[in-house]
């Protein structure tokens, strides 16, 4: 009796598999069905819900939520000299952060990818990965300890009679180059490795300058792996509020979005449309420069 | 690379200046837990205590937060695993139309800054599903950008093997089925487990999609953080549940790391370690 029951479940699986057998099509349509099904509909159906709200208004008096279109959250974005100014400081700082992360993590990665030991390298893989993954709020939380008066930075610059930045745009600046620095170490790591070190040692043989190599051999080729970084830094910039919030008190984007999400979501939309359109312009250009190869 | 002495010089105090950089905010927080001055902050601390630990331990509010962290990196994990697995699977073994657009498709969730993610999903659950927020939505904006971290890994590792051996099974009549579960999936099994890995230690650190998600009621653990760093009072008991939180997200970056280079890491040799680190680089 069981050993049938068994028989019969297994035929049905067997069955089940025989439809798939030289089917290809049959295949990639139900291996893709829940994923794309997801992203589609769920995510890309969300981002179309946030561009629609974006054109809602609410109304002032009762504070509901109107559902008609309307320009009114795109006119205040783009006609209040606050709204202009947020959204240039935060590009500004994400350029800023990215440049800063770019040259910081090159003689890093350079180190790991063409000098160090197979096993030196290994060992600084692991350690530039931990802290990219982990605790990203306690990051923000252990700068805002560091920076504050008492704090470790003030502490260590004392003796030389000099004083840390203290909270604002600058901590802004310094902590979010902190948090991304990882994210631009390691595609740029990548890209170096892919370097053959046959085309360096032939830059060197043909008697060219050390820094000659760097820079007409080394930097043109890496350099799509900085770009594929920077998406990374850009854009993690781009929407971060709590660094701002808890280290400064200027506002960003992610702020201004933060406050309005309760009372307001039709203005918070619209100014979440922000981000998206610099980052699409932002992975054109990308695009355009060959990063995708390093992603 | 042959450099100068004083070039190899210079780059080694930079890297050592880097990684000093990277790591002396996590070693201070994890001073801070052991703060005896309590809730001033000054540095350095008079002394050093164990006594904010049973403290935090007994804190309610933050244990809920804790339990309600595990489960939302659970539930988001297993969504990741399973639409990370078919897309990977899709792409890296069949030819079709817009394959190019998935691997995009799923890239974009982190491409884009996590606020638009928080916002559009809070959006589409309160103004057109009607559906209140709270640990669901969570789960949802969690899963969607935790897909990417097991599809990178599971895709790199189906790329670096062959084909051949599922052609193979089949010619020699296993049927669908049976060639991914006695082929496939154990050829992909560490960069699944490394994948779903990351995958729980990414959603248990989130906070800005979660902030947009998670509405009044429940709290994850960095919610927790981030609703109590600023009373004073609490503060002690905040550097605690930080230390405990940089500890609980490195051990599975770590055995992540493990896994992804034990199978693939050593036979491939630097090439190949390349990829892997590239895989698990794209968060």
């Amino acid at each position: 009796m069981a050993a049938e029951a068994v028989a019969g479940k297994r035929s049905v699986g067997h069955r089940l598999a025989g439809l798939f057998q030289g089917r290809p099509r049959l295949q990639v349509g139900t291996l893709l069905a829940g994923p794309v099904g997801w992203l589609v509909v769920g995510y890309l159906g969300s981002l179309a819900v946030l561009l629609v709200t974006a054109f809602w208004s609410v109304d002032a008096l009762s504070g509901e939520v109107i559902q008609g279109f309307g320009l009114e959250n795109f006119e205040a974005l783009f006609e209040e000299p606050v709204y202009r100014d947020i959204v240039g400081r935060t590009v500004g700082v994400a350029a800023l952060v990215t440049l800063t992360d770019a040259i910081l993590a090159f003689p890093i990665a350079f180190y790991m990818a063409k000098v160090a030991s197979r096993r030196g390298t290994a060992i600084l893989v692991v350690a530039i990965l931990l802290p990219l993954w982990s605790s990203y709020l306690v990051k923000v939380l252990a700068w805002r300890t560091m920076l504050s008066n008492d704090g470790i930075v003030n502490w260590a610059l004392e003796p030389f009679g000099l004083h840390g930045p203290g909270y604002g745009i600058v901590a802004v600046w310094l902590v979010m180059s902190y948090l991304w620095l990882p994210y631009m170490i390691l595609p740029i790591y990548a890209g170096l490795e892919r370097i053959p070190n046959s085309l360096i040692s032939a830059s060197e043989d043909l008697g060219a300058h050390p820094l000659t190599t760097f820079r007409r051999v080394i930097l043109p080729l890496s350099f799509p792996a900085v770009v594929a970084g920077s998406i990374f830094t850009f854009s993690l910039t781009l929407g971060d509020y709590i660094t701002p919030r808890l280290v400064s008190n200027d506002q960003f984007i992610g702020n201004v979005i933060f406050n309005n999400i309760t009372n307001n979501q039709p203005f918070a939309a619209a100014l979440a449309i922000v981000p998206i359109v610099v980052m699409i312009a932002y992975l054109l250009v990308a695009r355009k420069l060959g990063a995708f190869e390093h992603v | 690379m042959r450099l100068s002495k004083r070039a190899t010089w210079l780059l080694r105090t930079g890297v050592g200046l880097g990684l000093a950089f990277i790591y002396v905010p996590l070693i201070v927080v994890g001073i801070y837990a052991f703060n005896a001055s309590g809730t001033t902050q000054k540095w350095p601390p008079s002394g050093l205590t164990f006594e904010w630990f049973p403290k935090a331990i007994e804190n309610e509010a933050a244990r809920d937060a804790f339990l309600t962290s595990i489960k939302a990196g659970l539930a988001a994990t297993a969504i990741a695993i399973v639409l990370g697995t078919l897309a990977a699977l899709a792409v890296a073994r069949h030819r079709f139309f817009g394959r190019e657009t998935i691997s995009f498709l799923v890239v974009l969730p982190i491409a884009l800054p996590g606020i638009v993610t928080g916002v559009a999903i809070s959006n589409t659950f309160t103004q057109v599903l009607g559906v209140s927020l709270g640990l669901f939505a969570v789960v949802v904006g969690h899963a969607t950008f935790c897909i990417v971290v097991v599809y990178n890994n599971v895709v790199a590792r189906l790329r670096r093997t062959s084909a051949s051996f599922e052609e193979a099974s089949a010619d020699l009549g296993a049927h669908t089925w049976q060639t991914f579960r006695f082929v496939t999936l154990p050829t992909m099994r560490t960069a699944l487990g490394a994948g779903a890995l990351l995958a729980f230690a990414l959603s248990f650190d989130e906070i800005i999609v979660t902030t947009f998600t998670i509405g009044a009621g429940a709290e994850t653990l960095p919610i927790w953080i981030f609703r109590n760093l600023f009373r004073p009072t609490q503060l002690p008991i905040v550097n605690v549940v930080a230390l405990l939180v940089v500890l609980l997200s490195i051990i599975p970056v770590y055995l992540a790391h493990r896994l992804s280079r034990e199978e693939g890491g050593a036979a491939a040799g630097k090439g190949g370690r390349a990829t892997e680190a590239e895989a698990t680089a794209v968060p």
